[in-house]
């Protein structure tokens, strides 16, 4: 590789790395998403020019922001020759903001507006998967075709439902004074939960989307660790990035060539992340020294148990069980219930687990993973009628190929036993 | 003399690599790595986990652990050891000896390893034991 090659790479890692401070600080001067986006867009390109040739600049947030700044307001002057001149609220701090840029890109500017950025993609009018695509778009800076191909929807539906989304929060009233500290942790709450769908769009992919969707799950973690920079004495954004690192360190054992799921105690443990899942326990083992556990640090300390284990046997069912009881009264839901279930099975055998999961049928009738746990209990139980039943609710119920396909591995073993038999 | 290099970069450019970016930079790392080993050259080699994963102790009329790292930039990194525990408790408690050892200002910052390689810096350091030694004797 040349050095003009290794300059690409790290210009490019810089310009994604910036994105979410510069278009938030760009966004606090025009108020104005579109004109944000532009300019930082403006800055990237002379960014592209000027870096290789003078190097790097010391704070390359800084160098975008004054830059795009620069860019944008050089735009309006032109216009306003010809058209009478933007309102004075468009503009805002355009006077004393040049002098003192620099001084007030300290680390509390930086939060706030990253923070404020990341809040209006979370806006509450917005269904879960518009914050998500918004989000993408602004924030991490992907292309609509990208979001598109992640949600499996064409080029220009997506780009007239991030349109859409756009004319909505920019008609509804979104704060820009600096928010309080009960209001600011209101807001992590959203915005973590926010990064959480993020990651789960693409976790949730398999086989063919694999690709455009497992991307997401990189993303997620970027904006974890961004979330963690800027609000480092946070357990829950530690317990989120850390819950994250430690799912994803396991991406290249979760399908097999063919694009088929492996469960988790089938998995060549071998193929594991290791420092994803070292940096992860290093999280928790920290965040747990607040002694404040939320609902993302207990999901992660799940997660450790499982990647701690060298091999599925090693696996502390024990005390699986015991956190996802602590994760019931955190944040009680039928899905923490049925995920219990998994373990109360290895603990405390099929019989135990079913009379669990009865319970929950009315609230997850609609849900592919009670289905397909309900088939394995019963047929560990040697149920197999009843479970070539549930089995074959679950296909009915799949939201990938690849959930489906599991599942008909299991139906498939079911005909042949009753076959030979 | 042993020199030790201590590695700076941007840590939000190094976060923003993608793990296949990262894996290219550190075979083209390891292949540097291997032409110093080969050479007796190579001392332990560390990588840091991110800074988000530190705490920091600091000292004073009573010792606090507290999230790290922010030493203030006047200070400077001096030096570091590299130890085995079993979990971060084992670890703040070392730095406690340690910072009653040397209770004077400071802080020290306990950072987890990503990757370790022992490496040769015994036969390093013998190697330039030896060399001074010749120097010495082609002096006298």
């Amino acid at each position: 590789m040349t050095i003009a090659n290794i300059d690409a790479a790290w210009i490019d890692a810089a310009l994604t790395a910036a994105r979410p401070q510069a278009v938030a600080a760009l966004l606090r001067y025009f108020r104005d998403l579109d004109t944000a986006e532009e300019a930082f867009q403006d800055a990237c390109l002379r960014a592209l020019k000027a870096w290789p040739k003078n190097g790097p600049p010391r704070d390359p947030t800084a160098w975008l922001i004054l830059v795009g700044r620069n860019a944008a307001l050089d735009g309006v002057r032109k216009q306003s020759k010809s058209s009478p001149l933007p309102p004075e609220e468009l503009i805002s701090d355009l006077e004393d903001a040049e002098a003192t840029l620099v001084d007030r890109l300290d680390g509390d500017h930086y939060r706030d507006d990253v923070l404020r950025l990341l809040f209006i993609c979370c806006h509450p009018d917005l269904p879960a998967t518009q914050q998500v695509a918004v989000a993408l778009r602004i924030v991490s800076g992907l292309s609509v075709r990208q979001i598109a191909r992640a949600f499996l929807v064409g080029e220009s539906a997506m780009e007239q439902r991030i349109t859409r989304a756009k004319a909505r929060i920019g008609a509804a009233d979104v704060p820009f004074g600096a928010p309080g500290a009960e209001e600011r942790a209101e807001r992590l709450n959203a915005v973590a939960a926010m990064v959480y769908l993020v990651f789960n769009e693409g976790y949730s992919a398999g086989g063919q989307e694999l690709l455009t969707r497992g991307a997401l799950c990189d993303e997620a973690i970027r904006l974890a660790r961004l979330l963690l920079r800027l609000f480092p004495g946070e357990p829950e954004i530690m317990g989120l990035t850390a819950l994250l690192l430690l799912q994803h360190a396991r991406a290249p054992a979760r399908f097999d060539a063919d694009g088929a799921v492996v469960l988790l105690e089938d998995q060549d443990r071998g193929l594991w992340n290791g420092r994803m899942i070292a940096e992860g326990l290093a999280l928790i083992d920290k965040a747990v020294r607040h002694r404040r556990p939320g609902p993302y640090l207990v999901q992660a300390a799940i997660a450790a148990e499982h990647d701690r284990a060298e091999r599925p046997e090693d696996t502390n069912w024990a005390r699986i069980d015991l956190l996802y009881g602590d994760l019931e009264q955190l944040a009680p839901s039928p899905v923490v219930t049925l995920n219990r279930a998994v373990a109360v099975a290895k603990v405390a055998g099929p019989e135990a687990a079913l009379e669990m999961i009865e319970p929950l049928a009315p609230k997850l009738s609609g849900y592919f993973h009670f289905f397909g746990l309900r088939g394995g209990l019963l047929l560990q139980l040697g149920r197999k009628d009843e479970a070539r039943v549930a089995f074959d609710q679950a296909i009915a119920l799949a939201n990938t190929a690849a959930e489906a396909a599991h599942i008909r591995l299991h139906l498939d073993r079911l005909m042949k036993e009753s076959a030979g038999g | 003399m042993l020199y030790a290099i201590l590695c700076y970069n941007f840590e939000d450019v190094v976060g923003a690599w993608s793990p296949a970016e990262d894996a290219a930079v550190m075979a083209r790392l390891g292949a540097v790595e291997a032409g110093l080993a080969a050479a007796e050259r190579m001392g332990a080699t560390a990588r840091l986990l991110p800074t988000t994963a530190a705490v920091t102790l600091r000292k004073g009329r009573e010792l606090m652990v507290i999230d790290g790292p922010f030493a203030e930039t006047k200070e400077q990194l001096l030096g570091f050891y590299v130890v085995d525990c079993t979990d971060l408790e084992a670890a703040i408690a070392v730095a406690r000896d340690l910072a009653v050892a040397n209770p004077d200002r400071g802080a020290y910052e306990i950072r987890p390893l990503a990757v370790y390689r022992p490496g040769s810096l015994d036969g390093a350091s013998r190697q330039v034991r030896g060399r001074e030694a010749h120097v010495r004797g082609a002096g006298a």
